[in-house]
């Protein structure tokens, strides 16, 4: 079996820089992604502390809704219809007006992630042998 | 479960509402981790991530964009060059605290890998690969070294697809002897669990071993190598 060479323009290994393209800068409501933003992960499980009050916009009742149980970020942009960095600048002005709360920043769970604890990995392999 | 192929603005319109009641995690789910589905186009990741999920797959999408070489600013987001990068995932939940999320790659897709979170923050990473075309999966190798994620190599056994004994392809890949390297079928419940299970028993091996720990050239998961 043969592989093939890698040709010389090869992406791969290509380090992002400034021409790269990144996330859209993503305008919502006439507010932009924030610092905050970027502590969600599309893994982070959001979960709603208080209803929905009247006034608030039908896109924050909705997501409100959504996470009455724990829900990841991916799903509620899966759901709403959104790209994930709109879902991430709705998701900020309810965390900010604490109505919703993160189980995990991202900064944890990119700890976790980077260093797994063995109960984790333990649970994980427990967990899938049992399905 | 069976395999999904509905467009994105179907499932939008499906899902519109928020998750089913049988879809909903329990109150006490707190940790989350996230593994990705990377490789070529049509290797079978969408399908790997239906086989496995207790969901119907969902998409989430994201808009890149790129500034061409000598945009002006002011010329504003319209003149940049944008994708949208959808992202077929599934989710398992394991105990009362700890769900996992399985994410599949778009494989035609030039930028995915540029969308920041994906990659990142990834427990591990399966690489589907297709006998007949290896270098679909070169990329995406590089990128999960570059990021530090340890990932599995799961060969998905087509029907036309030549067969290659384990330490040819292993050679072939260019793979340290501690990557581990399975065959599946990404169709099936079991064989793309097994695949997810040989990724956690690496993961699991690299965190109680501090030192490489010796090679395992296995042509399936053997049950030997569970903690
Ligand atoms: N025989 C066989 N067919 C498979 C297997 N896995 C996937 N397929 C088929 O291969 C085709 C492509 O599978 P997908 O799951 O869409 O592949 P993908 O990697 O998500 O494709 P892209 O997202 O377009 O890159 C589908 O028709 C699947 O039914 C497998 O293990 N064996
Ligand atoms: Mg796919």
């Amino acid at each position: 079996m043969t592989v093939p060479e890698e040709a010389e323009d090869e992406p791969a290994r290509r380090k992002p820089d400034d021409d790269q393209p990144v996330p859209l800068y993503v305008v919502t409501g006439g507010r932009s992604e924030s610092a905050d933003a970027m502590a969600l992960d599309l893994v982070t499980l959001v979960v709603a502390r208080a209803d929905p009050h009247s006034g608030q916009s039908p896109e924050h009742t909705a997501l409100l809704r959504m996470c009455r149980y724990p829900i990841s970020v991916a799903e509620i942009s899966a759901y709403l219809g959104l790209p994930f960095s709109a879902a991430t600048v709705l998701l900020t002005d309810l965390l900010d007006s604490s109505q919703v709360e993160v189980r995990q920043t991202r900064v944890e769970q990119r700890q976790a992630a980077a260093d797994p604890d063995l109960d984790t990995l333990r649970a994980l392999i427990d967990g899938l042998q049992r399905l | 479960m069976a395999y999904n192929d509905s467009d994105t603005a179907g499932r939008h319109a499906a899902y519109a509402g928020g998750p089913r009641e049988e879809d909903l995690l329990p109150s006490s789910a707190e940790q989350s981790v996230k593994v990705v589905v990377v490789g070529g186009f049509g290797v079978g990741k969408t399908t790997m991530v239906g086989s496995v999920s207790e969901i119907r797959p969902l998409t989430t999408e994201e808009t890149m964009t790129q500034a061409g070489a000598g945009v002006d600013d002011l010329a504003g987001v319209e003149r940049k060059t944008e994708t949208t990068v959808a992202m077929d995932f599934g989710r398992i939940t394991l105990d009362e605290r700890l769900v996992l999320y399985l994410f599949g790659t778009p494989g035609q897709q030039r930028f995915w890998f540029l969308w920041n979170g994906v990659i990142e923050g990834a427990l591990g990473a399966v690489v589907l690969v297709d006998t007949r075309r290896l270098e679909d999966s070169f990329q995406a190798m590089d990128r999960l070294e570059e990021c530090g994620v340890p990932f599995v190599v799961a060969v998905n056994t087509f029907p036309d697809a030549p067969l290659h004994p384990v330490p040819e392809l292993r050679a072939a890949l260019d793979l340290p002897a501690r990557v581990p390297v399975v065959t599946c079928d990404a169709r099936g419940f079991d064989s793309s669990r097994e695949v997810l299970l040989t990724l956690l028993r690496h993961l699991y091996a690299r965190a109680t071993e501090g030192d490489p720990p010796s090679p395992a050239v296995t042509a399936s998961p053997s049950p030997s190598e569970a903690p």
